[in-house]
């Protein structure tokens, strides 16, 4: 079950309006230098392009596939990702997503996904709470 | 330092620019011009390579700089891809090494996948398609050769993802040095060792023409039977060995004539300075 609100454009945190720090102050040593701008656009030229990659591939799959084999052979496929994304664990648990890899052909390919900033390794958790009632819409 | 993305969604791998952003904040306000970032370690370089009779030739030189300061003088920039591909790597040294290293992986991969050696022109289109995506901020200039079902093939990569295939080609800050000796001397089909001593020759034209090239020079031979890396093949810069002694025997030279003049000097004043020793 997803609710509506997840799917919606995100809204950016703009850290100078209501700072998380424990005197309303700007946490620097948590969330590290900030400005409106960096918050607002890109600070590397290849960020947006990165954040789109897999999602601007597939499009640009389907599409060739389309014009190739005609509407009905995206659609099974895209059925069957749509089946493969839900098989995942609690949000803030990491999930191996295989059968979402399998379908793609990313289980024969190693990238830079794989090497650097491992989910598995990271740091911080995220907050179990908030993230599953993101995850439901209730947020 | 994870909190200025969205906290509810879930990380993904790959490149992370929380440090752009940070760099970005860092060069605009606080030290006002005076912080730079540091630039990354470039291998100026000469790699050159070229197909003979019976395969290809891969050479290059060993040094590695930091803007004018040589970081290594005999680092290896000739890399393994496959058992018959290998591939030299010029520009940044860690983009270079990052980007093969991630190539020989894939390779490997796809090799255990179709059960068939691999093709040149697969690792080719491969690197291409990464470098590309990357609009050239992975700064690395590869020449990537072997022999595989099809022949010896040798192509060049540039970093925004162009591609070259010729039969011979150099890179690298040393490569308009390197590329008049291949125009000079270069014949197709040239045997074994006239095709090593003429791949050394280019490198050697990098290494004494160019700044940012220098100390030895490695080759590597590529043929259907096999490999033959040689590293240090060839040491140009080494230094020479002193033949003879340059020093005068006493008396090597005839005394003609003898004149002595004595100078009559008076001691006019004499004052003695103790030294504070203690």
């Amino acid at each position: 079950i997803r609710g509506l609100r997840s799917q919606l454009k995100d809204s950016v945190p703009v850290a100078g309006l209501c700072p998380q720090g424990a005197y309303g102050v700007q946490d620097s040593l948590r969330s590290g230098f900030t400005s409106v701008k960096n918050e607002l656009l890109p600070s590397h030229p290849l960020e947006l392009s990165e954040k789109n990659f897999q999602l601007n591939q597939d499009k640009m799959n389907f599409s060739t596939l389309r014009n190739i084999q005609g509407l009905h052979a995206p659609l099974k496929l895209q059925m069957e990702y749509r089946a493969a994304r839900q098989i995942q664990r609690l949000p803030f648990l990491p999930s191996s997503n295989l059968a979402l890899d399998t379908l793609r052909g990313s289980d024969e390919c190693i990238g830079f996904e794989d090497v650097l900033c491992d989910p598995g390794q990271s740091e911080v958790m995220g907050e179990p709470h908030m993230m599953v009632e993101y995850k439901l819409g209730l947020l | 330092m994870l909190h200025s993305l969205n906290p509810h969604q879930q990380q993904n791998g790959g490149f992370s620019f929380e440090n752009s952003r940070r760099n970005a904040v860092l060069e605009s306000s606080l030290l006002e011009g005076a912080y730079k970032t540091p630039n990354p370690r470039k291998t100026g370089t000469t790699i050159a390579g070229m197909v003979y009779k019976d395969g290809v030739v891969l050479g290059a030189d060993t040094r590695a700089t930091d803007d004018m300061v040589v970081a290594d003088k005999n680092c290896m920039k000739i890399h393994y891809i496959a058992p018959k591909i290998y591939c030299c790597g010029a520009g940044v040294a860690a983009d270079a090494e990052m980007a093969t290293q991630m190539m020989a992986s894939n390779v490997e991969l796809h090799m255990l996948n179709t059960g068939r050696p691999p093709l040149v022109a697969m690792v080719t289109r491969q690197l291409k398609q990464m470098l590309f995506r990357y609009q050239g901020h992975m700064g690395s200039s590869v020449i990537v050769g072997g022999v595989d079902v099809t022949g010896a093939h040798l192509y060049s990569v540039y970093p925004h993802g162009s591609y070259d295939k010729l039969p011979f080609l150099t890179m690298g800050s040393g490569a308009a040095a390197a590329v008049s000796v291949f125009e000079d001397r270069f014949k197709p089909n040239m045997e074994l060792e006239e095709a090593k001593q003429l791949v050394r020759d280019a490198i050697a034209a990098g290494i004494f023409c160019d700044l940012g090239s220098g100390s030895n020079v490695d080759l590597c031979v590529i043929t259907e039977a096999g490999v033959q890396f040689l590293r240090g093949y060839d040491k140009p810069t080494a230094k020479g060995q002193r033949e003879g002694q340059y020093r005068y025997k006493p008396g090597t030279t005839a005394v003609l004539t003898k004149t002595e003049t004595p100078l009559s000097l008076d001691v006019v004043d004499e004052s003695v300075q103790l030294m504070d020793t203690e």
